[in-house]
């Protein structure tokens, strides 16, 4: 099959990728280009384990086509940390202890980012409405509501 | 699977002639929420995946009292909500569009897209049949509008040819003393589809009703109009009983069928507790206008 080849920005630096038509962002981002934080869940848009940024906006990595994202920028969880110092959401997660398995944490990490990048001072409402698409079945979302707020409390110093 | 080509288009002409091109059996490219799960579910087939997020009048938008509201059918749902002038003017479909999915699905998925993909359950169709929204398209034969109405054929089904593109979604501009409202019931608060919508626009002047719409969603094959139940309204008083009268003949347009997310009967009586409501909403926000 013939494949495309696809430039984009990936945590601001440049990538390169060739794909196939059909496969979706998720598909590259692991297989690909090597960034496992991402996670696939449900594969069908409703769980949010492998949201990213498209342009400053959080989607479903596993509903984008990776040719879609042709000149485009992304942000991964992979790019939530500055070296070794983590991002306040990603500290603040594991002082409330915000996640068990793990599976759903980039993408609640990413869709939050998403969040304060927007709105450095969401109400407990807005956070709930906001990770409506990010399923978790372990913590029963407390603590990563509260986790979420703790952060953008720290944010806003 | 078969082969699949994937193209984005810079223009509306290549657009229109890459879609020409029968024998690919290609298919629009908005923002995927349906489509891509649909074609991995193997419920739809395509060849050709035409990207029209690339195409500069399909990401138009823009809002104001004098000229009205000009939506592109690239332009995700969270780009309208996020309108300030479009939630000003148009308050009950920019509610419509927030409800439709998360917010990762609303940065992809487009008011173009929830009309094309035919849902009877569609959330911002009652929101733009009630404002009595048009749509401007492109294809071989040129542009053609035509009104959200005309468009409403059937479950999954548009009246669009199969080469011919959504360009824009047009509202006119509210008229003096108007608005808009929508409402919908789910069982839960977020992330769900619609046992019943309910979409309205409403004119005060002097105190009176001058003009209604009300548009039902999820309790027919189509969006559809209540025509009895808004001309009931007109030049009387918007008080609780000529809003309890509006309920009960909306509920005589609905011709909903019995499923998993209500029985038919529920449905009808919905509609009446929702048509109110959606009413009251409307003549609120017609008030502050007025």
């Amino acid at each position: 099959m013939r494949k495309l080849h696809v430039t984009a920005e990936l945590n601001g630096e440049a990538v390169e990728f060739l794909c196939e038509p059909r496969q979706t962002l998720l598909e590259v981002l692991r297989d690909v280009l090597d960034h496992t934080g991402t996670k696939e869940g449900c594969a069908t848009g409703d769980c949010g384990a492998c949201s990213v940024l498209l342009d400053d906006r959080v989607v479903c990595s596993c509903l984008v086509l990776a040719p879609e994202v042709e000149g485009r920028k992304l942000q991964t969880v992979e790019g939530l940390a500055d070296g070794d110092h983590l991002h306040p959401l990603q500290r603040k997660f594991l002082e409330h202890a915000a996640l068990q398995c793990g599976i759903c944490t980039p993408g609640f990490l990413v869709a939050a980012k998403a969040l304060l990048d927007r709105n450095p001072d969401p109400s407990e409402a807005e956070v709930r409405y906001h990770l409506a698409g990010n399923l978790c079945r372990c913590t029963g979302y407390d603590k990563i509501v509260r986790a979420v707020l703790d952060a953008a409390a720290e944010m806003r110093g | 699977m078969r082969e699949l080509r994937y193209t984005a288009p810079a223009s509306l002409a290549e657009a229109v002639s890459l879609l020409s091109d029968a024998g690919q059996d290609p298919r629009i490219l908005a923002g995927g929420t349906d489509l891509l799960i649909q074609l991995r579910a193997g419920v739809r087939d395509a060849g050709h995946l035409v990207d029209v997020k690339r195409i500069p009048e399909l990401n138009v938008l823009e809002a104001s009292p004098e000229d009205g509201l000009r939506v592109g059918a690239a332009v995700p749902c969270a780009s309208l909500v996020e309108h300030a002038a479009a939630g000003e003017l148009y308050p009950g479909l920019v509610e419509a569009a927030a409800l439709i999915g998360s917010t990762q699905i609303q940065s992809r998925a487009t008011l173009a897209g929830n009309l094309c993909n035919g849902s009877p359950a569609a959330d911002t169709t009652p929101a733009l049949l009630a404002l009595d929204a048009t749509c401007v398209t492109a294809g071989p034969g040129g542009s053609r509008t035509r009104h959200v109405s005309e468009l409403l054929v059937g479950p999954g089904r548009t009246s669009l040819e199969p080469r011919e593109i959504l360009v824009e979604i047009r509202v006119a501009a509210p008229a003096k003393g108007a608005a808009d409202a929508y409402q919908r019931l789910i069982p839960r608060g977020e992330m769900d589809i619609a046992v019943v919508g309910v979409g309205a626009v409403l004119q005060i002047a002097d105190g009176r009703v001058a003009s209604a719409r009300i548009a039902l969603g999820a309790v027919g094959p189509t969006a559809l109009l209540a025509e009895e139940a808004a001309a009931s309204l007109v030049g009387k008083a918007p008080d609780e009983a000529a809003l309890e009268r509006a309920g009960a003949l909306a509920t005589s347009a609905a011709r909903p069928i019995s499923d998993k997310r209500g029985s038919a009967e529920y449905r009808r009586d919905v509609v009446s507790v929702l048509t109110r409501r959606v009413l009251a909403s409307a003549i609120e926000r017609a008030r502050r206008r007025a």
